[in-house]
């Protein structure tokens, strides 16, 4: 390597996601005098909440080279039975606290498949995505579970010294996520297994514990996501949370994280979530259908992904 | 005998980046022979076969079929022109039925869709043909390997070879299945094909083989008459090289017992083998590819089960159930294939050294990449690594580099016993010697030094006793003393210890 200079193959892929939000917002500032407003940002970034919050599970999972489709149905069901402990008049606190352990149990289940009974995650986790689906929808017979109390109400739409707590739960979620992958061994071992998974345990390492921990990692994120998403529509539906998984991924791999695994982190991972929702909400402002967002959206993920293949080359 | 000559190489050299992997060779082949290419894992037997079947580009040569120079530049020109190959590994699909994959790329047609009738009863007679008794419309998984073996076989006799080659076909067979392997060889022999047969066996060689063509070094070294020739004479030919210097092989001293394997045996491969490797020794695992010594390595390690044996470090009894119970007791794999199970090819060169003892780069409870980066600038130091820093992915180092990499991560593992799975296989010369000199240092400083290697001369000059592994079994052990090339090869290819002290 000689001289300083700057190949555009080593510039890393975070930078690059983060250049392109920057470009997106001065587009949109550009195209929409409402875009640049506090009001607006903060809706925007409140929006990307529940996704982002599930996609920093689904970037553990992937980066194993795994991949997680119960995610939305775990949010449905969680949800579903948030919405029942809260209307049995159960202590609040310990309604959050049951539904975030039976998201964990959910992410074991999905662990004990991949590791124990050796399913490909895909598979795997496409028969727990029908399976929470269907029994959100049997508890409540395919009902909404309406009013919920001031409680959750302040989940979904309250403010801490002026910041919405949807913004707040986020932004410890990733700090957490973002030290378990830097700062300890469940971190490194996490892109170890993805990059190798033969050669890491052969250095004695207990892969079937760490991907078993990423599932776990994952249905946690996915309870809090239901906790979320509870409480902004300040009722339980057993619909909720319907494609959610695939958010999560396209947040994932616009951020950068190889679908293979080994590679990727959440820094890439929240800037791909904000990058959708600005996306979404600038469209908005453009009065674009919701149809084209998504094909807005499909094209940004294929777009992301091929800039990285020709990049490895 | 008919004796037309089929194939004929002329002077043929193949020149890979670095080696020269056949040099000058000429080899002929005649109709209804069964002619054996024999010589040591790297002679160039397999790379001679490649050239015939077109997979490879010779540099200089010329090669003759039917008496017409040829020059093919695909496996399917070679097959158009009648000369196929049986790889060891087989290149047959799982999910398709034997006729399928006998017909594959040549399905019969009626009104441009395929003629299932027609590929159904033509497999049949085929098979039939051939005496073997396989269903035209099983799958191939459901067949064992020595069915799938007649497939390929049965795929070349479709394709009406002149000239088959046949890769090692019985590294997986048993001897009955062999017998019947035999019979097919005889009759396509009498039928007039030539057969290019590559094995190490001799029992086999002996049975069935007119003539052997000895390479060694990716020379041509002499064409024999198999019936006339001791088996010894053909070893002597085989392995007849100086050994240089390259082997910078220092004494350690040499301590007590370390780590000991009693009647370790597999489901698949390993029977009945019982090592022991001592402090400060190097020893080697000697056999061909397929002895069973990786497979024992790896047992050792818990990386594969076992159905019985037991293991003692120190003397006492160890449970090694899972390569974490090896690390922790202080056990480490060097292996074989260092890019699939030795790297994480896409993490950095610190990453990959601290992966396997992650603890000492710990710091008040969290990763420290200060203290990471440290321990990684002393391995690079100490190991002679060749990279402009610490953050280059091991995947664009060269494989002698990478390959001091993953001894730099089982030297902060801090192990006693350290197995080395084919150490210098792919490596250049120069870093192969840094290599031989990194293990003897390791033995010096007490630790226990287990070596498998297919390369005799490696094997003689590093080691201190050694084992000889062939068929799942340890056949004999030699002191480096008593240790000669012949001696290995005799073990190696099936000889027992008895029959040996009667010479």
């Amino acid at each position: 390597m000689k001289g300083k200079k700057i190949k555009f193959s080593n510039i890393p892929t975070t930078v690059i996601t983060l250049i392109a939000l920057i470009i997106l917002c001065i587009i949109l500032s550009v195209a929409s005098p409402y875009f640049l407003t506090q009001k607006n940002l903060t809706n925007a970034v409140l929006q990307c909440a529940i996704n982002a919050t599930l996609a920093c599970g689904m970037t553990f999972v992937i980066l194993t080279g795994g991949i997680d489709l119960s995610v939305g149905s775990v949010v449905a069901f969680v949800g579903v039975m948030l919405g029942t402990f809260v209307q049995g008049g159960m202590n609040l606190p310990l309604a959050i606290l049951l539904s975030i352990i039976i998201g964990g149990i959910a992410g074991v289940i999905n662990g004990f498949l991949v590791t124990l009974v050796k399913l490909p995650p895909f598979i795997a986790t496409l028969g727990t995505m029908s399976i929470g689906r269907g029994m959100a929808l049997a508890k409540t017979g395919g009902r909404s579970i309406q009013g919920l109390g001031s409680g959750m109400k302040f989940i979904g739409n309250g403010t801490i010294l002026g910041i919405p707590v949807m913004i707040l739960i986020m932004v410890v979620v990733f700090l957490i996520g973002i030290f378990l992958l830097k700062y300890t061994k469940t971190g490194r071992y996490v892109y170890a297994v993805g990059g190798n998974l033969e050669a890491t345990k052969l250095s004695g390492i207990n892969t079937n514990r760490y991907i078993m921990f990423v599932y776990l990692f994952s249905g946690i994120m996915s309870g809090i996501a239901a906790v979320m998403l509870t409480g902004r529509l300040d009722a339980a539906q057993p619909i909720a949370g319907d494609g959610y998984e695939m958010n999560a991924i396209a947040a994932a791999v616009i951020g950068g994280t190889s679908m293979t695994g080994g590679e990727g982190g959440l820094l890439g991972t929240i800037l791909g979530a904000l990058f959708i929702s600005i996306l979404n909400n600038g469209l908005n402002l453009l009065n674009v259908s919701s149809y084209i967002q998504q094909v807005a959206i499909g094209l940004v993920i294929i777009f992301a992904v091929a800039l990285d293949a020709l990049r490895s080359k | 005998m008919n004796q037309k000559t089929i194939v004929s190489m002329e002077h043929i050299t193949v020149v890979f980046p670095g080696v020269k992997a056949l040099d000058d060779v000429s080899f002929s082949l005649r109709s209804g022979e069964v002619h054996v290419l024999l010589g040591e894992n790297g002679a160039g037997k397999s790379t001679l076969v490649k050239v015939l079947s077109g997979v490879y580009r010779k540099n200089a040569g010329t090669v003759y079929v039917d008496g017409e120079e040829v020059n093919f530049s695909s496996t399917k020109e070679a097959q158009e022109a009648g000369v196929n190959i049986v790889h060891q590994e087989l290149n047959l699909i799982p999910y398709l039925t034997v006729a399928e994959n006998i017909f594959l790329g040549h399905e019969p047609k009626k009104h441009g869709i395929i003629d299932w009738k027609r590929m159904f009863s033509e497999t049949e007679t085929i098979l039939e043909n051939l005496g073997v008794d396989i269903p035209a419309k099983a799958e191939l998984r459901t067949l064992s390997v020595a069915q799938q073996q007649m497939v390929e076989i049965a795929k070349a006799v479709r394709l009406e070879s002149k000239v088959i080659v046949l890769d090692e076909p019985t590294s997986s067979l048993t001897d009955k299945e062999i017998d019947a392997l035999f019979e097919i060889m005889r009759s396509l022999r009498d039928k007039g094909v030539g057969i290019i047969y590559i094995s190490h066996r001799f029992d086999e060689i002996k049975r069935i083989c007119d003539r052997a063509t000895i390479m060694r070094d990716g020379k041509y070294i002499d064409t024999v008459d198999v019936a006339e020739t001791e088996i010894d004479d053909m070893i002597r030919m085989m392995v007849g090289r100086e050994l240089t210097d390259m082997y910078p092989k220092t004494p350690a001293e040499i301590g007590d017992v370390l780590l000991e394997a009693k009647h370790f045996s597999t489901e698949e491969k390993l029977r009945d083998c019982s090592i022991y490797v001592r402090r400060g020794e190097i020893l080697a695992l000697a056999g061909l590819m397929g002895a069973g010594r990786t497979e024992l390595a790896r047992a050792i390690i818990g990386a594969d089960p076992i159905h019985a044996g037991e293991l003692f470090l120190n003397g006492t009894k160890i449970s090694v159930k899972h390569p974490k119970d090896a690390v922790k007791h202080g056990i480490g794999l060097v292996p074989e294939d260092r890019k699939q199970q030795g790297l994480v090819l896409g993490m950095s060169i610190g990453k990959n050294i601290t992966l396997a003892n992650l603890s000492k780069t710990m710091k008040s409870g969290m990763l420290n990449s200060r203290v990471e980066r440290s321990l990684g600038d002393d391995a690079v130091k100490n190991l002679n690594i060749r990279t402009p820093n610490l953050e280059q992915r091991v995947k664009f180092l060269s494989g002698g580099n990478q390959q001091k990499v993953v001894i730099a991560k089982w030297l902060l593992a801090e192990g006693n016993v350290l197995i080395f799975d084919e150490p210098t296989r792919g490596i250049d010369v120069g870093a192969k010697s840094e290599i031989y000199r990194i293990m003897c240092e390791l033995a010096q400083s007490g630790m226990a030094i287990i070596m498998i290697s297919s390369e005799l001369p490696e094997v003689l000059a590093m080691s201190d006793r050694i084992y000889v592994m062939c068929n799942g079994e340890v056949r004999g052990e030699l002191t480096r003393e008593e240790a000669t090339q012949e001696k290995i090869m005799y073990y190696a290819t099936g000889g027992k210890d008895h029959e040996r002290e009667e010479d």
